[in-house]
């Protein structure tokens, strides 16, 4: 990368964290709910990017790790207890169920592996809805608060966004960090060839739990947002469909790129509202959009750019090759 | 005892339904490497198909005929060549994520175009009852549970005894070694496509009498057929078929027995089990590894 390209994307990183900070404050509630959502969602979809993405294991369950994050804080902030408590107690029970559930991915793979998460996934959902004693079951929790962060009440819309973007700052910095250590590398390693990665001894079995279990754990940070955002949780949101919705932002979004979900989240949360306009027409044209979208670039949005830039590239290189050829013809 | 005998039928008549959706669902992912999350939702569809015919007046025996037509043409046909074609060189995972948008599509279709609200359907088994055995069954399980056999033995038979059941199958297992000896495979796999819109067509016809004609049925049932698939051997075809029965009889057990509540919960429990100890299935052949 020449560092003239570096500057143009500080730069536009730059811009686009300026616009999500300014924009929204004179969005309306709804508007300022979408939002909020899209940052949410986007922690979920980056736990699932590093397990699908980067270690190349399929999970069908990030939408039942959502939902534990959410019921967890639903529950301790309902008793009174601060929601930082409520995140570690669901980022650690995220950790250790994912990381069991990341046992059969050791036995079983591809679609396998999918089921086996199903499976979960629907678990979680019957026992949210069966264990009235923790869940209130169908009725759901309600009048659920959202915290008070560094002294700042986030009862109102605006301050609860920037809540949630600086949540997502926090993450995805963590996550930069994370895929650019060894540990990252490892991971892709094991995504590319399992059996190569062995060989040059990575533990295979240890890294691959692991991208479950941090995976699984950014899905409890996701859900933890998510109960206070929307102060009422309820079983419904959290079935099978979120868990497939959320791998299809992965997909839709590009896996394996570190913005990728970003995207996926923004086209998945906000591409519904835009077409709000068609009316009931508008989750039939957005299923028909990612059709599309995936018979033109299986490797999601982001994978267009990077095929037009590795085109570029090319280009720019073969250019660069034959004025080298010609001086080299036209040499004495 | 006897109330054991009457869960056994009612079970095999909604197992063999799952066994018609999950040899479809077995038959596309041997011939052409496809995860069909649309398949309840293939199934939800026949049925209103066949509900817009009659409102449009048909009588009934010609709706069946035009919506099994018409199944095969949409969802046979029209989603091989429109969306397993133009993905299938992209490998298994963006076309199972095109198939789980297909199913949101097609729900969100039927809910606009038709209705929100479940619908009856006319039930092909006149209503009554049997006596057998000094017990009461009911005529509508005894005639599912006889057609879905009967489809399922054609089937078999079809596979088995008839040259283009043995090209299928060539096809299904080695696609390479089968086009250097002669098997026309594409041929091949549209057929599976076709005999999979047909199988759920079918299904369709025998299920929605019992729980009504709604545009979300599809979701319980695909995943009754996936799992009854996984069970029994995703690359068997009589796996699938003693997987959808197994599923039909350990779920109408389950809720009797267990619990009504986590009645869903039993068959899962059964499918991570057999897939931690047998991840093949029951019936199935091991998959070899490739590095």
């Amino acid at each position: 990368m020449t560092s003239a390209t570096k500057y143009w994307r500080i730069a536009l990183g730059i811009a686009v964290i300026a616009a999500l900070i300014i924009v929204p404050m004179n969005f309306n509630r709804y508007g300022l709910y979408i939002l909020s959502q899209w940052a949410v969602m986007t922690i979920a979809a980056m736990g699932l990017n590093l397990t699908l993405g980067y270690a190349g294991q399929v999970s069908l369950a990030q939408g039942a790790f959502v939902g534990i994050g959410a019921y967890a804080a639903a529950i301790m902030t309902t008793q009174g207890m601060p929601l930082i408590a409520a995140l570690g107690v669901a980022v650690v029970l995220c950790f250790a169920i994912g990381w069991i559930l990341g046992y059969p991915a050791l036995r079983v793979q591809h679609h396998y592996l999918a089921f086996v998460t199903l499976a979960f996934s629907t678990l979680a959902f019957l026992v949210f809805r069966n264990e009235d004693w923790l869940t209130k079951g169908i009725y759901g929790i309600s009048n659920i608060p959202r915290p008070n962060v560094l002294g700042f009440a986030t009862n109102r819309p605006l301050p609860f966004y920037y809540f949630c973007l600086g949540s997502l700052a926090i993450v995805s910095l963590a996550m930069w960090w994370l895929i650019r250590s060894p540990w990252g590398r490892a991971f892709v390693a094991l995504r590319e060839n399992p059996v190569r990665a062995l060989s040059l001894g990575i533990d295979t079995r240890r890294y691959t739990l692991m991208a479950f279990a941090i995976g699984s754990a950014l899905g409890g940070v996701a859900g933890t947002l998510y109960a206070p955002l929307t102060q009422y949780i309820d079983p419904v949101p959290f079935n099978l469909s979120l868990s497939l919705d959320l791998l299809m932002m992965v997909i839709v979004g590009g896996s394996g790129f570190f913005f990728g979900p970003f995207l996926g989240a923004a086209i998945a949360v906000l591409l519904p509202e835009w077409l709000r306009f068609t009316q009931g027409y508008y989750l039939m044209l957005y299923a028909v959009a990612v059709m599309l979208l995936l018979i033109y670039s299986p490797t999601g949005i982001l994978g267009i750019l990077d095929r037009y830039l590795a085109e570029r590239r090319t280009k720019a290189a073969s250019a660069l090759r034959a004025v080298a050829k010609s001086r080299l013809e036209t040499a004495p | 005892m006897s109330n054991l005998l009457d869960l056994l039928v009612a079970g095999l008549a909604t197992g063999t339904i799952y066994a018609l959706v999950a040899v479809g669902f077995t038959l596309l992912w041997q011939t052409s490497q496809t995860i069909n999350f649309a398949q309840g939702e293939f199934v939800m569809l026949p049925a209103f198909l066949m509900l817009a015919a009659m409102h449009a007046g048909a009588p009934f025996w010609l709706a069946i005929i035009l919506g099994i037509l018409l199944s095969m043409l949409l969802l046979g046909l029209g989603f091989k060549l429109l969306l397993v074609d133009p993905m299938l060189r992209h490998g298994v995972l963006p076309l199972a994520i095109a198939t789980m948008a297909l199913a949101i599509g097609m729900k969100e279709a039927v809910k606009q175009f038709f209705s929100a609200e479940a619908s009856p359907f006319p039930s092909i088994v006149p209503a009554g009852d049997l006596s057998l055995l000094g017990r009461v069954i009911s005529l509508q399980s005894l005639g599912v549970l006889a057609l879905a056999i009967a489809v399922v033995i054609g089937l078999t038979l079809l596979l088995n005894r008839t040259s283009i059941g043995h090209q299928m199958q060539a096809t299904a297992q080695n696609p390479t070694v089968a086009r250097i000896i002669g098997v026309p495979v594409e041929r091949m796999i549209l057929l599976t496509f076709l005999i999979n819109a047909f199988l759920v067509a079918l299904a369709s016809l025998l299920i929605t009498p019992i729980y009504l004609a709604k545009f979300s049925s599809g979701e319980v049932l695909g995943q009754a057929a996936f799992i009854a698939a996984i069970v029994g051997g995703f690359n068997q075809v009589r796996g699938a078929i003693a997987g959808g029965l197994l599923i039909g009889v350990v779920d109408n057990l389950a809720a009797a027995y267990v619990s009504t509540q986590y009645r869903a919960a039993v068959p899962l429990a059964l499918l991570i089990v057999i897939i931690l100890f047998r991840p093949q299935g029951l019936l199935g052949r091991p998959e070899e590894r490739t590095v």
